[in-house]
């Protein structure tokens, strides 16, 4: 890798989990940047925290389960993941069942989250 | 300044790719230098050499094509996302047993870790679609 210094990457996904190959895609992305050693976190926006539902049954719909990629994430290091509290509320969502340990924060809070990353990747 | 690209749009649907490309040659004419294009999911698609578009619409390849040849421009296609959308080179072809190659020439072919690559040595990451 030829990166002069390490950028602090924000994957911000906001894509549910089986309506788009977007989402899929977001957290290849993280695993990816996981496996070159890059400094990445995760912030579910809007649509985006419904991949943090917990069982999620895929085969239903003939995909794979993101979930259970999801669960993967702490293997690889990737611990930084937040979540957009407003929409955890307005889909019901029980973070304490989520595949992964996320963050709750508020506007102001993801805002500032946003502002001390490098680079916002935007799905 | 240094830019990467990532392309999320097909071509086929909105003008969001155009704008990438747009984007890309305003770039190229203020002298600022990019890393690289970086197009994922359908923003693959961009690479065909086989899609037909009408006549009396602007060309969606040729852009690139003379991003790539004239200004050296290294356009990558998500193999992942290409292979799902038809998209292969001429070893893709081989591979898979597929009749034909469906990339154009001025794309290359790779795997996610090449967009890793693109945002670690960026100063500025614009994407396009998604």
């Amino acid at each position: 890798m030829a990166a002069s210094e390490a950028k602090r990457v924000l994957l911000v996904i906001r894509h549910s989990p089986y309506g788009s190959s977007l989402a899929r895609a977001s957290i290849d992305l993280a695993l990816a940047a996981a496996a070159f050693d890059q400094d990445v976190s995760l912030l579910f926006l809007g649509d985006g925290v419904l991949q943090l539902c917990p069982d999620q049954q895929a085969d239903a719909v003939g995909s794979r389960n993101l979930g259970r990629l999801l669960a993967s994430l702490p293997l690889y290091d990737i611990t930084q993941v937040y979540v957009d509290a407003d929409a955890v509320t307005r889909y019901r969502l029980d973070l304490a069942a989520a595949p992964v340990t996320a963050q709750a924060l508020d506007r102001q809070a993801i805002s500032q989250l946003m502002g001390s990353h490098d680079h916002l990747v935007g799905f | 300044m240094i830019y990467s690209l990532l392309v999320m749009s097909s071509p086929a649907s909105g003008h969001c790719a155009m704008t990438a490309a747009r984007f890309a040659q305003a770039l190229v004419a203020r002298g600022h230098s990019i890393k690289r294009v970086f197009f994922l999911d359908a923003g693959c698609c961009n690479g065909s050499a086989t899609a037909v578009f009408p006549q009396d619409e602007d060309q969606r390849l040729e852009p690139w094509v003379t991003l790539a040849e004239q200004n050296g421009v290294e356009l990558v296609l998500c193999i992942a996302s290409a292979l799902k959308h038809g998209m292969l080179d001429d070893s893709e072809a081989r591979r898979y047993d597929r009749p034909a190659a469906t990339v154009h020439p001025a794309f290359i072919v790779s795997g996610l870790g090449q967009l890793v690559e693109a945002v670690a040595c960026a100063d500025r990451l614009v994407t396009f679609g998604g």
